[in-house]
This record gives C-alpha cells, sequence and structure tokens, in this order.
C-alpha cells in the first residue's frame, strides 16, 4: 500500500522552520548559562610559547579561560578521539598542548557571563608563538606524495582497484589520444547555521548536549570516550540541522570545548563558532588529477589513465574515492588507476557533498568531453558506445543502471539534437553560446540501523531513530514510509530523530540515509504491525483468529482481511486493550550482505546544460540545465526534485564561484566570509529542470531506494565546463571557471 | 568587539559637539559596514554616535539646478528617488549593482562614502595591514591580491605599501558625475570636490579620504548635468550580484551629431579612490564616435597599470570595459 510513498508530501518539519519552532543548537537556553568565545591560532605552524590571559580575567563577568596549560586531564589514546567518521591517523585535540599544526587553530576558550563579554575578554588576550615555516602549497609539495595509509575508513571508501590490461600499450596504440590535467580547488562546507554546542550542565555532573552534528550517537560516542564518562550521562540532540553537506559528519571543536568548559566550571556552556571559524576545520581538499584515454576511431575506449593527488592533514590521512570511477563507468580493457596524498599543515579534509566524486568524475567527464570532440562524435553517443552494465573494477553486474534512458529523456527534454557541435559558433552579438553534458554516478549503499515504532494510547503512530535530519527531508519521508507500512493516515504520525537516547542510526552521509534508515523504519512498523496483529486476535470475538498475517492488510488505521476488507479492528481498539499502556517494537535492519555483494550498486545521473559566455569579459552563465537521474524509487518527488536542484545549484557554484583560497605566506584561508566566498546567488540560478526516469531495483534495499543527496551535483561541473569549451573553444581545465580563465 | 557607549543626538551641533568631545568616538548611520568592522574587532569605536536623527534626510533641487542628496538618505531610497532615475541615471544604476536589497535599505549616501576597502588583510587581524596597523606590512602585495588595485598603489615602501580599492559602486558614479561633498565640522562648512574625496594611499595607506577629524558629511551635491541619455554603468565581479566589482566603469557622455561635446569615464575595483584621467577625457571631445577613439582611450586610462599576480587579468579587463561601456553609452552597443 502506497498511499504516501511516492507522493510530492509537503515537508512535515516546513511550518516549524519558518515559524521558528524548529530550535538549533545554539537556541537552546539554560538558566546561569556561559558563553564561551574560541580564540584561533594566528600561524600555522610552530608552538604557543606564551599566553597572556591576565588582562581577560581581570574583566568582571568573565570566568575562566581554558589553554593547554589549565586544561584538565583527558583520554590517552588516540582511539578515544575517533569519531565514525575519523579517517586512519592521530585526531587532532584541541588544546592538548602547545603545539600548533594549523593556522585557525582553536588555542584557548574564553569563558564569561555573557556572549560579548568572552567576545570582547578574547581580543584582551595576546598569544606569542615560536613559529615554525609551514606547508600549505599542494602544488609546490606534489613530490612528496604518497600512498593513504590504510584504515577501518577504507571499507567504505576503498583504494584504486588493480590495473587492467596493460594502459601503457594500449594508450600508445590508441588512435585517438586524450591527456591533461586537472585541478580542484579547497572548498568549505559553509552551511547556514554555525557550528554550535549548548552543554546544558545537569544534576550529579550529567549532560544534556544540543549540538550541531549529523549524527547525535557520534557526539555521544565522542564526548564520552574523550571525557571517560558512561553513555547514559552523555545524551546529544541534535533535532534540527542548518545544513551540514559533510561538516557534520565529525564532532567539531565547539562540542569538545564546551564539554570541557561546563564539566570544570560545573555549570551550563554554550559555544558558537563565527563565519570566520567555520573554515578552521575540514574541507574538501585541493587536487591535481591527470586523465590519458585512449580510443580507436569510432570512440571506444581502449585505455583509462586516470591519477589523484590530493592533500591531507600532518595528522590524519583522509581519503576519498576520486579516481575509481573511471573504472566504473567506462568499460576500457586497460585501466590504470592511482591516488596519492600530500600531508599538509592544514586541518584534516572532511566529506564534503559527492567527496571524491565530484572531483574525480567531473575531471573524467570533461577528459571524455575532450575524446569526444577529437573523434568528432557527438558526447552523448560517445557515452553509449562505451556504455556498460557491469562495474569493470569489481567485475560485477550494477542492480539497476537506467543511464541510458538518462541520457534519451535529458536529451529530448533539453533539445540536444539541435546541438551545433562546433566549438565559438554560436553567438548573439558579444554573447558565445555552448550546449554541454556530463554523466554523474555515486554509490547507493545502505547500513545497518534502528527504528522503533510506538503505538500510543491514543491511537498515534510515534516511530523515532537517532538519525538526523540536514535538510534533506528525511522527517519528511520516513513518516510517510511509517504511515503506508501501517495504514495510518499521515497526520496521526509523527517521526522523531537526533536524539543519542533513541535507536542507534549511523551518521547521515553519503546518501545513504532514506536506504538505511528507511529500512529499519519499515521493519519496525512491520514488527510492530505483527505484534498488534497477535494482540487483535487474542481480542474477545476476534475476526482474526483463524487469520494468518498473509490474509490482513493495514488501511485506515485499521487491520482488515483480504478477503473482506470490511472485516477489521482498528489499531486503537487494539491498543486499548494493552491495560492504558501504548505498544512499542524496536527493531534491526541489516543489508542483505549475501545479495548485495553480488552487484555493483549506484546512481546515475545525467546533467545537460546551456551556457552563455560574453566574449570580452569571460563571465559564464548557465541559463539551462537539465538532470535526469536514474535514483530507484523516488519516495517523495517534492523533496528529491529539491535535493537534485539544491546540487545542480551546488554544481554551479563548484564549476564557476567556489574557492577556498589559502595564502602560502601565512598558510591561511583568507576568503574566510560569505562576502569573499563565493556561492550562487539567486541571479545567478536560472532555468533548472529535474526528470527522474523510471528504476526499479529489488537488491539495493527492500525499499528499492537510492540516496539523492549527492548525485546531484556530479554531472554539473562537467557538463559546464564542456558548455564553455563549446562556447568559446577554450578548455578550462582548473576550477571554478573565473573569468580571468577566459580572457 | 570592544565595549563602547552609545549617543543619539536631535541636532547636528550636539553630534559634531559629541565627537570633538570624546576621543576614539564614530559617528554611526545605517552601520552596514562599521558594526562588521566592530564584530571583527578591525573597528574599536570608545563611542558610537547615532546620527539617524539629525534629519539631513532629503533630496532636493539646487538653486543652481542640480540635486542635493541628504547625507542620511538611504541608498535605496536614492537610487529610486524620480528625480535621480530621470536626470541621473547612471548614479541610479551604479547605487543598484552595489551590495544586496537589504544592505541598500540601510545603507545611507554619507556613509556609502566612508565604507571600507574589502582587503582580506584588512579584515584579518592574524595577517600584517598597513590600512588597519600602520607600519606592519602589507599582507596582500605577495598574497591573494585577486580583488586588488592596478592603478595608484604604493608598494614601494613595505611600512606603508597598499594595493587596496575602493569597493563602492555609488562612488564610481558620482566620480563620473563630479558631485561635491558637503561637510561641516569645527571649523565651519566647506565643500571637497568629488576626486579630492578620496584618496590614493600613497605614504598614509590608512588614511581613506581627506575629511578632517570633527566634520560630518551632511550632503552630496550633484551638478545639474545628468548626462542621461548617453551613459553606462558596467560592473565585473564574480557572482551576478552581493559581489564587489572586479572592475567597474562608469560612462557619461555628450554626444551632438554623432561628436563628442563632452566626456567622463570613471572606474571602481582597480584603485584606492574612483579612478579618472580628465586629460585623457579631453581627448575625446570634438571627436567623432568611434570604437578607435573608444580603444585609444581604454589604453590611455590603464596605462601605468600594474598587476600583482591574481589580479594582473584586471589590466586586460579594465580596457575592454571601458571600450564596452564607452559604446553601450553612445549607444553603439545595446545596454545590458
Amino acid at each position: 500500500m502506497t498511499k504516501y510513498v511516492g507522493k510530492p508530501i509537503s515537508r512535515v518539519d516546513g511550518v516549524a522552520k519558518v515559524t521558528g519552532k524548529a530550535k538549533y543548537a545554539a537556541e537552546f537556553k539554560s538558566p546561569d548559562l556561559l558563553y564561551g568565545w574560541v580564540i584561533s591560532s594566528d600561524i600555522a605552524k610552530g608552538a604557543i610559547t606564551h599566553i597572556h590571559t591576565a588582562d581577560a580575567l581581570q574583566v568582571p563577568g568573565v570566568v575562566q579561560v581554558f589553554t593547554h596549560e589549565n586544561r584538565p586531564g583527558l583520554a590517552w589514546f588516540d582511539l578515544s578521539y575517533k569519531d565514525q567518521d575519523a579517517p586512519p591517523g592521530s585526531p587532532f585535540r584541541p588544546l592538548h598542548d602547545a603545539e600548533v599544526k594549523y593556522s585557525g587553530q582553536p588555542i584557548a576558550l574564553v569563558v564569561a557571563e555573557t556572549f560579548e563579554l568572552a567576545r570582547y575578554a578574547a581580543s584582551l588576550i595576546r598569544v606569542e608563538y615560536k613559529v615554525e615555516e609551514h606547508a600549505t602549497d599542494l602544488h609546490a609539495n606534489l613530490s612528496k606524495a604518497r600512498d593513504p595509509k590504510l584504515g577501518v575508513a577504507s571499507l567504505l571508501k576503498p583504494p584504486p582497484p588493480k590495473p587492467r590490461g596493460d594502459f601503457e600499450k594500449a594508450f600508445s596504440e590508441a588512435p585517438v589520444q586524450v591527456s591533461a590535467k586537472y585541478v580542484h580547488s579547497a572548498e568549505h562546507h559553509n552551511p547556514m547555521e554555525m557550528f554550535a554546542t549548548t552543554v546544558v550542565y545537569e544534576k550529579k555532573g550529567k549532560l544534556t548536549i544540543y549540538d550541531k552534528t549529523q549524527g547525535a550517537p557520534n557526539s555521544q560516542l565522542y564526548v564520552s570516550q574523550v571525557f571517560g564518562l558512561p553513555f547514559k550521562d552523555v545524551r546529544v540532540i541534535s533535532s534540527y540541522v542548518g545544513g551540514g553537506f559533510g561538516s557534520g559528519l565529525r564532532p567539531q571543536y565547539q562540542l569538545f570545548l564546551a564539554v570541557l568548559a561546563a564539566r570544570q566550571l560545573k555549570r551550563s556552556v554554550r559555544v558558537s563558532l563565527t563565519r570566520q571559524q567555520m573554515f578552521t576545520f575540514g574541507h574538501r581538499p585541493a587536487t591535481v588529477q591527470h586523465i590519458s584515454l585512449g580510443a580507436l576511431n569510432d570512440g571506444t575506449l581502449t585505455a583509462i589513465r586516470h591519477d589523484a593527488i590530493a592533500e591531507t592533514s600532518q595528522f590524519e590521512d583522509y581519503t576519498e574515492i576520486v579516481v575509481n570511477w573511471s573504472g566504473m563507468l567506462y568499460p576500457a580493457p586497460n585501466t590504470k588507476l592511482s591516488y596519492k596524498l600530500v600531508p599538509l599543515d592544514v586541518y584534516t579534509p572532511l566529506d564534503m557533498r559527492a567527496p571524491g566524486g565530484v572531483t574525480g568524475v567531473p575531471a573524467l567527464e570533461c577528459a571524455i568531453d575532450e575524446l569526444a570532440h577529437q573523434a568528432g562524435i557527438d558526447p552523448v553517443e560517445l557515452r553509449l558506445k562505451n556504455y556498460t552494465d557491469r562495474d569493470m573494477n569489481s567485475d560485477l553486474p550494477y542492480s539497476s543502471k537506467e543511464l541510458r534512458e538518462c541520457f534519451r529523456q535529458g536529451a529530448e527534454r533539453f533539445g540536444w539534437s539541435n546541438r551545433n557541435p562546433t566549438p565559438r559558433s554560436t553567438r548573439r552579438g558579444h554573447t558565445l553560446i555552448g550546449w554541454g553534458m556530463a554523466t554523474g554516478i555515486w554509490d547507493a549503499t545502505q547500513g545497518p540501523a534502528r527504528a522503533e515504532a510506538v503505538l500510543t494510547v491514543n491511537g498515534k503512530l510515534r516511530v523515532s531513530s537517532a538519525t538526523a535530519d540536514i535538510g534533506t527531508g528525511t522527517y519528511t519521508i520516513m513518516t510517510q514510509i511509517a504511515a503506508d507500512t501501517l495504514g495510518m493516515p499521515i497526520e496521526d504520525v509523527l517521526f522523531k530523530l537526533g536524539d543519542s537516547d533513541m535507536p542507534l542510526a549511523p551518521i547521515q552521509g553519503g546518501s545513504w540515509t532514506a536506504a538505511t534508515v528507511g529500512s529499519a523504519v519499515k521493519v519496525a512498523c512491520e514488527d510492530l504491525g505483527k505484534k498488534l496483529f497477535k494482540m487483535a486476535q487474542k481480542m474477545k470475538n476476534s475476526p482474526f483468529a483463524n487469520a494468518k498475517p498473509d490474509d490482513i492488510f493495514f488501511a485506515d488505521a485499521h487491520i482488515r482481511l483480504k478477503n473482506d476488507p470490511a472485516i477489521a479492528v482498528s489499531l486503537r481498539e487494539i491498543v486499548g486493550q494493552n491495560g492504558g499502556r501504548a505498544v512499542s517494537e524496536t527493531s534491526t535492519s541489516t543489508p542483505d550482505f549475501l545479495e548485495q555483494r553480488k552487484y555493483a550498486r549506484s546512481v546515475h545521473s545525467a546533467a545537460f546544460v546551456e551556457v552563455e559566455v560574453d566574449e570580452d569579459f569571460g563571465t559564464v552563465r548557465v541559463t539551462r540545465a537539465v538532470t535526469a537521474v536514474a535514483g530507484g524509487r523516488i519516495l517523495n518527488p517534492k523533496t528529491a526534485r529539491s535535493q537534485i536542484l539544491g546540487g545542480m545549484v551546488w554544481g554551479i557554484s563548484k564549476a564557476l564561484e567556489e574557492e577556498s583560497v589559502l595564502d602560502h605566506q601565512f598558510g591561511r584561508f583568507m576568503n574566510h566570509s560569505l562576502a569573499e566566498y563565493h556561492v550562487p546567488v539567486n541571479a545567478d540560478i536560472q532555468d533548472l529542470d529535474v526528470i527522474f526516469v523510471d528504476e526499479s531495483d529489488t537488491i539495493v534495499n527492500p525499499l528499492g531506494v537510492k540516496g539523492l543527496g549527492e548525485i546531484g551535483i556530479i554531472a554539473m561541473p562537467a557538463a559546464i565546463a564542456n558548455a564553455v569549451f563549446l562556447a568559446t573553444g577554450k578548455r578550462v581545465r582548473e576550477l571554478p571557471i573565473t573569468l580571468d580563465k577566459l580572457l | 568587539m570592544n565595549n563602547f557607549s552609545y549617543s543619539r543626538p536631535e541636532d547636528l551641533n550636539s553630534a559634531l559637539g559629541e565627537l570633538t568631545k570624546r576621543e576614539g568616538a564614530k559617528f554611526i548611520a545605517g552601520g552596514t559596514n562599521l558594526l562588521d568592522l566592530m564584530k571583527e574587532n578591525i573597528e574599536r569605536p570608545s563611542h558610537l554616535i547615532d546620527i539617524n536623527h539629525l534629519g539631513l534626510n532629503t533630496i532636493e533641487a539646487t538653486a543652481d539646478g542640480g540635486l542635493r542628496l541628504g547625507a542620511l538618505v538611504t541608498n535605496a531610497d536614492t537610487a529610486y528617488h524620480e528625480n535621480v532615475v530621470t536626470h541621473y541615471p547612471l548614479l541610479s544604476q551604479a547605487i543598484l549593482a552595489g551590495a544586496s536589497a537589504q544592505l541598500r535599505n540601510m545603507a545611507t549616501n554619507g556613509g556609502n562614502l566612508f565604507q571600507r576597502t574589502r582587503c582580506y588583510y584588512f579584515y584579518d587581524l592574524a595577517t600584517p595591514c598597513n590600512k588597519r596597523e600602520p607600519g606592519s606590512g602589507c599582507g596582500a602585495l605577495r598574497g591573494y591580491n585577486r580583488i586588488h588595485a592596478i592603478l595608484g598603489t604604493s608598494d614601494q615602501n613595505s611600512e606603508t605599501a597598499c594595493i587596496a580599492t575602493h569597493p563602492s559602486d555609488m562612488c564610481v558614479a558620482l566620480a563620473a558625475l563630479e558631485a561635491v561633498v558637503r561637510v561641516t565640522g569645527p571649523a565651519g562648512e566647506r565643500i571637497i570636490p568629488f576626486a579630492d574625496f578620496h584618496r590614493l594611499p600613497g605614504n598614509e595607506p590608512w588614511r581613506d579620504n581627506t575629511i578632517n577629524p570633527g566634520e560630518l558629511v551632511t550632503a552630496i551635491d550633484l551638478p545639474p548635468k545628468g548626462f542621461s541619455t548617453n551613459f553606462a554603468y558596467i560592473k565585473l565581479r564574480d557572482r551576478t550580484s552581493y559581489a564587489f566589482a572586479l572592475v567597474s566603469v562608469a560612462v557619461a557622455l555628450e554626444i551632438e551629431n554623432n561628436r563628442i561635446l563632452d566626456a567622463r569615464v570613471a572606474l571602481g575595483g582597480v584603485a584606492h579612490k574612483p579612478w579618472r584621467k580628465p586629460e585623457v577625457e579631453a581627448t575625446l571631445i570634438g571627436q567623432p564616435v568611434s570604437e578607435a577613439n573608444f580603444q585609444a582611450v581604454a589604453e590611455a586610462l590603464i596605462d601605468g597599470a600594474k598587476g600583482y599576480g591574481h589580479n594582473t587579468f584586471k589590466i586586460e579587463l579594465a580596457k575592454r570595459a571601458i571600450v564596452r561601456a564607452l559604446q553601450q553609452a553612445a549607444k553603439l552597443e545595446p545596454t545590458a
């Protein structure tokens, strides 16, 4: 029964959000709340020789200044500091010692009775450093590239596969060859909501922590391990998140600092970061990629080489999947892929929307466009010629792959058949016009998760799981799934999330929440349904006394007989038999690993883009874009479309605007404000269109859904770069394509 | 942000008196730049004098046929004022090319003149900046200088080096229109021709303008000539809105029978002040409207420009923008 699933239900949390009822981490109050202000390091590498805190401490209302000199003893081992998304290495420990590892590192926390006082007192603190030479320039340090260390994280982010065939031979013999270098900048997530933590210090030192995070249990784990507290004394709540994009996959330092201060002072404490400080933790790493493609004259790919070098910190080996996509998308018999890291004096990079995917795939898809141009073949045709239903890396069939249909429907909607293939030949006055397209691919994964389903004495359904909703629509789709599974009207269903007291769910990332938590919600509701059915059977004169589970169904808040739906018992009546208590069930959903391992599982897309470029000024505008997505079953076309639109806007951002710029004199990101770190404004966004093609998949998960969080961004940058090439005749292989690169 | 006191005088004389009386005091009007700078600890006034209740908030015709823009009229009200739209459309367009609707609703005409550079280093206390902290050096000179100046810079002496730009759009149009700034202060009233209001960094990069301590801008006078027929404002930036100009050009022409009678070209985003060269503009006078003439003017206006790496592209970009703006103003080109 799908009364709600598949329908464009408006966000169930929408009203709370637009009326301000939805409270975010920095909005929770507590009597006697103290406020912390973080002091960040001015230098990129060296040691603090002295922190002068006396002036600040003399300000009435200033309670304490925490530094490495007066912090309490904490957990000794790296393992205690490892959160669920920690890469191999030694996690950064705030206020650990005098060492400065990167510019912007938190080196002190001023705690005062008001926010303003804390901020003012911070300005009175003077720090002396012993400065050491830093290295922050990826391009100047490419010779230091090395293989990443392996760790638990490598399970989700496998290293490149072994070479297939003989790339060198095949490439040298290929009549059509393309070799190019692609450079991407660092980027920061910059969600609208700044990172913040409010720690409410309860009786007996119990902590209730309102944190900005993409996984309340992850923050709970971190706090409990680092501060040596039992789980029961640490409750983390994160009901609403004002954007995450990956930045909340790891606990950020304000959580550590707020908990430290609250425990030392035995008072409630809030620490929130400034926009400038939003540039002082994880970021999308800068990368350099080299791609070489060899093909026959008819466009058949024979050889692919894809090498990537990315930055990481000196203390952790952050990795992402950059080059593997080349082996997954194109069935060239000879491939050679490599991925290496250069450690620099920066903070550890961090997963950011489509981590690695929107790095590697755009480079690959630009190279494929170069190949198509060189071979004189339409870019869509070239991709169809090299289409594969098997992932050649794992040599497994895709569980489903309607990418062909994405090409067909996307091209048709866009009007691709009218494309003029000659570069710099379509113009209107000073405006050059070009069309481009590209493919997108991302994982369709599912993890284990738990959920609880409760039928209250009033006959309402309450479902919960400790997942997060970072704006993706999780609240809404889970409510739809629960309502349909138990045949409840949607207004009688409440889904709750973001509380470490709730049944465990993994961090919200990697586009896996719909599949992972959705499956858990479905199982929990099914299990609750079974329980209710058994209870119904035991009722006096039960019409179901002789019925089997297969004989009944749930609809309109009733259990009904399939062969005579008029015979029914209401769920409220059943729960009424439970002695005034609600009926609940907590269940775990685990992926069917045995079945899933026989398949490669991915979500696909194709983006078609029109750009206008001013021939004199190099200003680029994306005037039209169509993205067609093969994303399995679409739970909610409205929230799904919003996800893809958001991804497309970010694709425009990445292609044309977005860049965190390091000044290597100071080893510091310099454009650390939203005035100078550019993301699109409304005026940059014109006609965007989204198509979901039909795709049925019984392997990926019981719901048949594929995550949509990342796929929207992946194809866009290359489609734009390829359109810019057609408009101007110029290949810009360094993102973002700012106007100076086209002058 | 430091601790500061606040007052709200009701008349001009008390406001001026307070400024003289209190050391480290500053006027605040819309606060769209000052409050940001205070939060970043770059400006640390001991006292804020709120001047929003002094009047100075009207737009009126002047006796000579020009227009007086009160210092406290908002940028938005100025841009949409009927007289401005009709007679000084260049000014209206330039204002609307700047900031965002929300900021223009708060920002005042006087305040616009005093907005400070958007140089990354000026805004970051961890880095050197001679404008913020005299003698500390210039981080931008060998750093990330994409948005920085190519003309009239100070780069010889590390203790006075400054390659910052003035970020205003409105001021570029005011420079082209040869507005006059009216100020009042302890020494009485005086007027400052717009070209003399802002200054190049020279040996004192911490000084943005030529106003004296204790003075307050009361109005901006526009001369009668509004160039409402042949004008253009082109702003080139890294996104379509809510971004400061990499290069902007205000052009005002007077044309009769395809001959140029008067010409003004002012540039934004390229120097510490709106950039003009009247002697170059003069070469257009008496000339026919032609692309070749415009090219020559563009070359001459940018002559002597110097790039510092990330901003070197501005030299070519500025030339192209000047030519396009002149063509648009002369109606050789459709306006954007």
